[in-house]
């Protein structure tokens, strides 16, 4: 059974109908990514598997018992608020402080436990997130574009980490991003939304539909072609850039 | 022992000092200073009509200060700025209640106390309605603390762990009614924001974790009470206000020490 269903969903949002009839399913262990233009309801939708926000028609089935792991896009606290790592993973999860530390490790950054939230540079936080979101073993991470305001080789790090997970706890992964250059190498499979799913499939598929040329082909055509290029031949240059932003980190 | 005057204002307070800071706390993390004020001056409006229809002030002051802060959170992203929006609405409460206390011709009373407190005043009755309101608001916040603080970190991330952050809003909402409603005789409307805000702000930055700063904001706050009735009663000045001076000058102090032990660090 699918871990979540989503039949016929339509939310509207103030006067503005942000989806219609959106239609998908994601399985268990799958890397599925959404991209579209700003404004297409990605996170809308997202929010809606979460709870945030209810539909105006369609439905949302979560197989039962299903175990979420969210990763906002951006969790802003407040400098006047003192917050240690453990004390935030905590926060909500009764967790043992070795299930905290566990899970540190496997987003790539043991050894913050005692740091406080504030000091943490954007790679490091961002990682951070992620662990919360992993320290109940969910079934499904949710990630809404969750390296914004990371460089490149930051974000790609932190992909890599994405891909790293799944590989080693099985959980499927449902994200956003703009990135398409990430989206192209690290997907099993693509939607392609716009208030409506334009296109799904494999990467590769959906970058050669119509519809998907219509939204992010004119003008980024090249640095698309440019991407896809970057990431069918290999330079082995992702083991660089990895090491580059854990330095950047430090 | 609670006959003597000076007793009861102290303890009268400290128990608006044990309620303002758990709270105060989250106002500072959530950037609320601005709603702690429009609520507090929407209840002048309160005491006005408790006058007029001879009910308990503690109740009418309670009641509008709700209203009030319901009406900010529904009106909340439609339009206005949050600033705009509170600046128009405290404003004219403020001035809504000045109004409504001048129509009162049959009743002699003194605007002053509401405005600024009347702590020396404090009755019996008057410390068992602030000690109760006190317990009830830090019951309230204990209750939901984790939520509380989740929502106040992150809408989606409080949803995503399966409770609604809109409803722990109402939880703060109701608690800044209450603190208001007590706090009224303490320090009177204009300066309950300041009861909120200073002594939280002036915990920061002693504390580690958000448990340690809600305590370190309450003893702040009881010790600038108990210092500011000394104070009032050596110099002869006004109570509230002495208390909210003192809570400044903490302020002061412990943000220098902030500054001066983050620059050895650095």
């Amino acid at each position: 059974m699918a871990l979540i269903t989503v039949k016929d969903l339509s939310l509207r949002y103030g006067a503005n109908t942000v989806l219609r009839h959106v239609n998908l399913s994601i399985e268990p262990g799958e890397i599925v990514t959404i991209v579209g233009p700003n404004g297409s309801g990605k996170t809308s939708l997202l929010r809606a598997i979460i709870g945030a926000t209810s539909p105006l028609a369609g439905r949302i089935t979560l197989q039962p018992g299903l175990k979420i792991g969210y990763v906002p896009q951006k969790l802003h606290i407040d400098p006047t608020l003192p917050i240690t790592v453990e004390r935030f993973m905590r926060l909500t999860n009764h967790v043992t402080r070795q299930d905290c530390a566990n899970a540190l490790e496997t987003a790539g950054v043991p050894d913050l436990l005692k740091r406080q939230m504030s000091q943490l540079s954007g790679g490091q936080f961002q990682r951070v997130l992620l662990a919360g979101a992993l320290i109940n073993r969910p079934d499904i991470l949710l990630l809404d574009e969750a390296t914004q305001g990371l460089d490149q080789p930051g974000s790609a790090a932190f992909y890599q980490q994405i891909e790293t997970v799944r590989r080693d706890t099985g959980c499927a992964i449902l994200m956003i991003s703009h990135e398409l250059h990430v989206v192209m190498s690290a997907s099993d499979r693509v939607i392609c939304l716009n208030g409506h799913v334009c296109c799904e499939g494999s990467p590769a598929v959906v970058a050669s539909a119509p519809e998907y040329r219509a939204l992010f082909g004119t003008g980024t055509g090249g640095a698309l072609a440019l991407y896809r290029h970057d990431h069918d031949h290999n330079h082995d240059h992702s083991h660089d850039h990895g090491a580059d932003s854990q330095e950047a980190a430090e | 022992m609670l006959d003597d005057f000076m007793t009861r204002a102290t303890l009268a307070g400290i128990g608006v000092a044990i309620a303002a800071a758990p709270l105060g706390c989250f106002v500072v993390w959530r950037r609320m200073a601005y709603f702690g004020d429009a609520t507090a001056h929407a209840a002048i409006l309160g005491v006005a009509l408790s006058l007029t229809f001879q009910m308990s002030i503690f109740a009418g002051a309670m009641a509008v200060s709700l209203i009030m802060a319901l009406t900010v959170t529904l009106l909340a992203g439609r339009g206005y700025a949050m600033d705009t929006l509170l600046g128009v609405l405290a404003h004219s409460a403020l001035a809504f209640g000045l109004v409504a206390v001048s129509f009162l011709s049959g009743v002699r009373i003194d605007l002053m106390a509401y405005l600024f407190g009347d702590i020396l005043a404090v009755s019996h009755a008057d410390l068992a309605v602030i000690w109760g309101g006190a317990a009830l608001v830090v019951a309230l916040i204990a209750w939901r603390w984790s939520q509380l603080l989740t929502a106040t970190l992150n809408e989606e991330l409080a949803y995503a762990s399966g409770f609604n952050p809109r409803r722990e809003q109402l939880v703060l909402t109701l608690s800044l009614a209450v603190t208001v409603a007590v706090a009224i005789k303490v320090v009177g409307v204009l300066l309950i924001a300041a009861m909120l805000i200073i002594p939280a702000a002036a915990a920061r930055s002693l504390a580690r974790s958000p448990e340690s700063m809600a305590v370190i904001a309450a003893v702040i706050g009881a010790v600038s009470a108990v210092a500011g009735l000394r104070a009032a009663y050596i110099f002869d000045t006004p109570a509230g206000p002495s208390i909210v001076c003192v809570a400044a000058l903490l302020f002061a102090c412990f943000s220098l020490l902030g500054w001066q032990s983050q620059r050895r660090a650095q």
